[in-house]
């Protein structure tokens, strides 16, 4: 296909890629792109959807120079570009670009180790909450209740508080970013692509194939997500200073609808009540962190 | 005076300073018994344009060298035994992306049981990882294989990573005197680094999915690629001695081979005490002689078929094990023997056990004996 030069430039994850409808981190990828506009970047993609949405050799369905690194290394590859474009003064930004399985489990070593070192490093966790591109299987980001193809009666362990942990690390800047917050997430993408050091972002992205939701539902369930406080929408500076950017109204309707928009809930014996007093337990978490920084 | 550590590290460092007119050097570094010396003396060096990174684990380090090389810079890290299994995957990795870093293993015992001492299992077990192999007899040759490991990883006849093993604590940590050289010298030697599939601004994929078809071709490029450094290595050899007036040895180096009637073929520093003995059997009017394997990957066949001529025995002597097949360079050396060869494998100095002159001759004694191959023995076990 001919497409016009600024049809190209416009795009990072490009058209006709193989992502499935729906997919949360195609929506992403679009954001992030509009919102950084033309500023250089180069991307890190371990094993993920992401890295097989590339496609094939020779073609590339990205708009950007791309290193297909190992599941567990991005970071530390990513190490490697960004203190090279530093020794030779280049203004390229190296970003991360992970799914759940490269950043809370397999990849949390040498994200720790790069977060600590304080490499001027984007890692951006696009979070579907399973292995996806294996078929949807448990991650320790999938949450209390949800199936997967290995774990069929739902997870009863509590999604990981990665927040919490990236936080402890003290880097510059780290946010959760809803899809369904436009302003809020081209803020925060503008925020972290320019801010030195090591950043973190967190996006919750739902997968249509795995959640067994509708494709034309995505941007829907991240606000359910959102408003029911399923997803906390925040933001830490310096790992100590946490701010609240979007306050939920912990709607129970909200969440059953989040609830009832996937089959990956069917089966589970944890019911919306008992998810609703998670809710609750993260935010006391999340409102004590906060102090009285709220963003709204 | 300086150990194995501190030659490969400063010969490291040179390496690096020298691509300063080109896109630096960057290096991913964790420590590891017995090459964390290494590892430290180039934490500690003031490298222009070069950083080294201090990382949480060996797989992060080969990491951040894959990061650094596709970059286009000049990448270097050290490791030894379980670090270097631990590193794997991306050793694998480094590889089959084609780039040019070199490493240097300080050989060590794989455990458990635990065991820090020297031992070839490790890097043997990277035998088939798209890695040349040089393993090095002393401390200069250390020092001389790093600078050479870069010139011919760089070299765009070959680009690919090289391996450069020394034995853990027998040359690791033992001081020599070693020739080191200028900056001025090494500038000349290695000149900048210019790689050219280099991740720069074009999009494009490096390390893309692909299709059955395709990897067969990746395969059959970077082995044919291989091939080359035998040719690459014999250039660098010669620019090598005109610039730092030294040679280093040759992909086989044999000693007292002529009219031999047995070899013994073995690699590394143990090759020092076959030489010995081999003296001294010789003064005893037996007819031996030593084969000593320096490049293990590609492997010499050419080289190892014109030490062998005229041959009916050779004795390998193995450092390492393939267990349930036996000494991985025997069975790369009885690939080339001719009907009616015997070529007996001895596997012995495993977790850095001793290799003495007497289990030497034990080897010449039964080797000179036997009717026919058996299996490996096992020498010096347990003592």
């Amino acid at each position: 296909m001919n497409r016009p030069e600024s049809y190209q430039n416009s795009h990072l994850l490009r058209p006709g890629n193989t992502n499935c409808g729906g997919c949360g981190m195609s929506i992403a990828f679009q954001m992030f792109k509009r919102s950084i506009g033309d500023t250089p970047v180069q991307l890190v993609l371990p094993a993920c959807c992401a890295a097989v949405a590339a496609g094939g050799f020779p073609f590339s369905a990205y708009g950007a120079p791309v290193l297909l690194s190992t599941f567990a290394s991005a970071a530390s590859t990513a190490t490697g570009m960004a203190q090279v474009a530093r020794l030779n003064s280049e203004d390229i930004r190296v970003v991360c670009w992970a799914g759940d399985g490269g950043t809370y489990d397999i990849g949390m070593a040498s994200l720790s180790g790069a977060a600590e070192r304080n490499e001027d490093i984007l890692f951006i966790c696009y979070d579907n909450e399973i292995y996806g591109n294996t078929g949807g299987q448990r991650s320790s980001a999938t949450p209390a209740g949800a199936g997967a193809t290995n774990i069929l009666k739902g997870k009863i362990e509590p999604k990981k508080d990665i927040m919490s942990i990236i936080a402890a690390h003290g880097i510059p800047y780290a946010a959760t970013v809803s899809l369904a917050d436009p302003d809020d997430a081209r803020r925060k993408f503008q925020r972290s692509i320019k801010e030195k050091g090591f950043r973190f972002l967190l996006i919750l992205s739902p997968c249509p194939t795995g959640w067994k939701s509708d494709p034309s539902m995505t941007i829907e369930l991240v606000r359910l997500a959102v408003r029911s406080g399923l997803f906390p929408v925040l933001e830490v500076e310096n790992g100590s200073r946490w701010t609240i950017n979007v306050e939920p109204d912990f709607s129970k309707d909200d969440l059953a609808r989040y609830v009832s928009l996937q089959r990956r809930f069917k089966k589970s014996e944890i019911k919306p009540d008992e998810m609703g007093a998670e809710i609750d337990l993260k935010w006391k978490t999340v409102r004590m962190l906060a102090g009285c920084n709220t963003g709204v | 005076m300086i150990t194995g550590n501190h030659a490969a590290a400063t010969a490291a460092v040179l390496a690096g300073r020298a691509n300063r007119s080109g896109r630096g050097f960057c290096s991913g570094v964790y420590p590891i018994t017995p090459s964390t010396e290494c590892m430290e003396f180039l934490c500690l060096q003031d490298i222009e344009k070069g950083h080294v990174v201090k990382v949480e684990s060996e797989h992060s380090a080969m990491a951040v060298c894959i990061g650094a090389s596709v970059s286009g810079a000049r990448s270097f890290t050290t490791t030894a035994g379980n670090g270097l299994i631990y590193m794997a995957e991306n050793v694998m990795v480094a590889a089959f992306l084609r780039l040019p870093v070199v490493m240097v293993v300080g050989n060590r015992a794989v455990g458990p049981p635990w065991n820090i001492w020297t031992d070839h299992s490790d890097s043997l077990a990277l035998r088939d990882s798209g890695w040349i192999q040089i393993y090095c007899g002393n401390n200069q040759e250390v020092f001389d294989a790093v600078l050479i490991a870069f010139r011919i990883a760089e070299d765009h006849r070959v680009l690919m990573p090289v391996m450069v093993c020394q034995e853990g604590f027998v040359l690791s940590h033992t001081m020599a005197l070693t020739e080191i050289a200028d900056q001025t010298q090494v500038d000349q030697f290695l000149p900048q680094l210019n790689l050219p599939h280099r991740l720069a601004q074009t999009p494009r994929v490096v390390g893309s999915f692909t299709s059955s078809r395709m990897i067969e071709a990746h395969r059959e490029q970077h082995h044919n690629a291989m091939r080359m450094a035998w040719d690459v290595y014999t250039e660098a050899q010669t620019d090598f001695e005109k610039t730092f007036d030294r040679r280093p040895p040759d992909p086989v180096v044999t000693y007292r081979t002529e009219d031999a009637e047995l070899v013994l073929v073995s690699m590394g520093t143990i090759a020092e005490t076959v030489n010995r003995v081999v003296d001294n059997l010789r003064d005893r009017g037996l007819r031996i002689g030593s084969v000593r394997v320096t490049m293990f990957r590609p492997f010499p066949f050419d080289a190892l078929k014109k030490a062998f001529t005229g041959i009916s025995r050779i004795a390998v002597i193995d450092r390492d094990i393939s267990l349930g097949f036996g000494g991985v360079l025997w069975g790369e050396v009885r690939s080339l023997a001719q009907p009616g060869m015997v070529v007996q494998n001895y596997v012995s100095g495993l977790g850095g056990g001793d290799v003495r002159p007497e289990h030497v001759e034990q080897m010449v004694k039964d080797a000179l004996e036997r009717k026919t191959t058996g299996p490996s023995i096992f020498v010096g076990v347990g003592e």
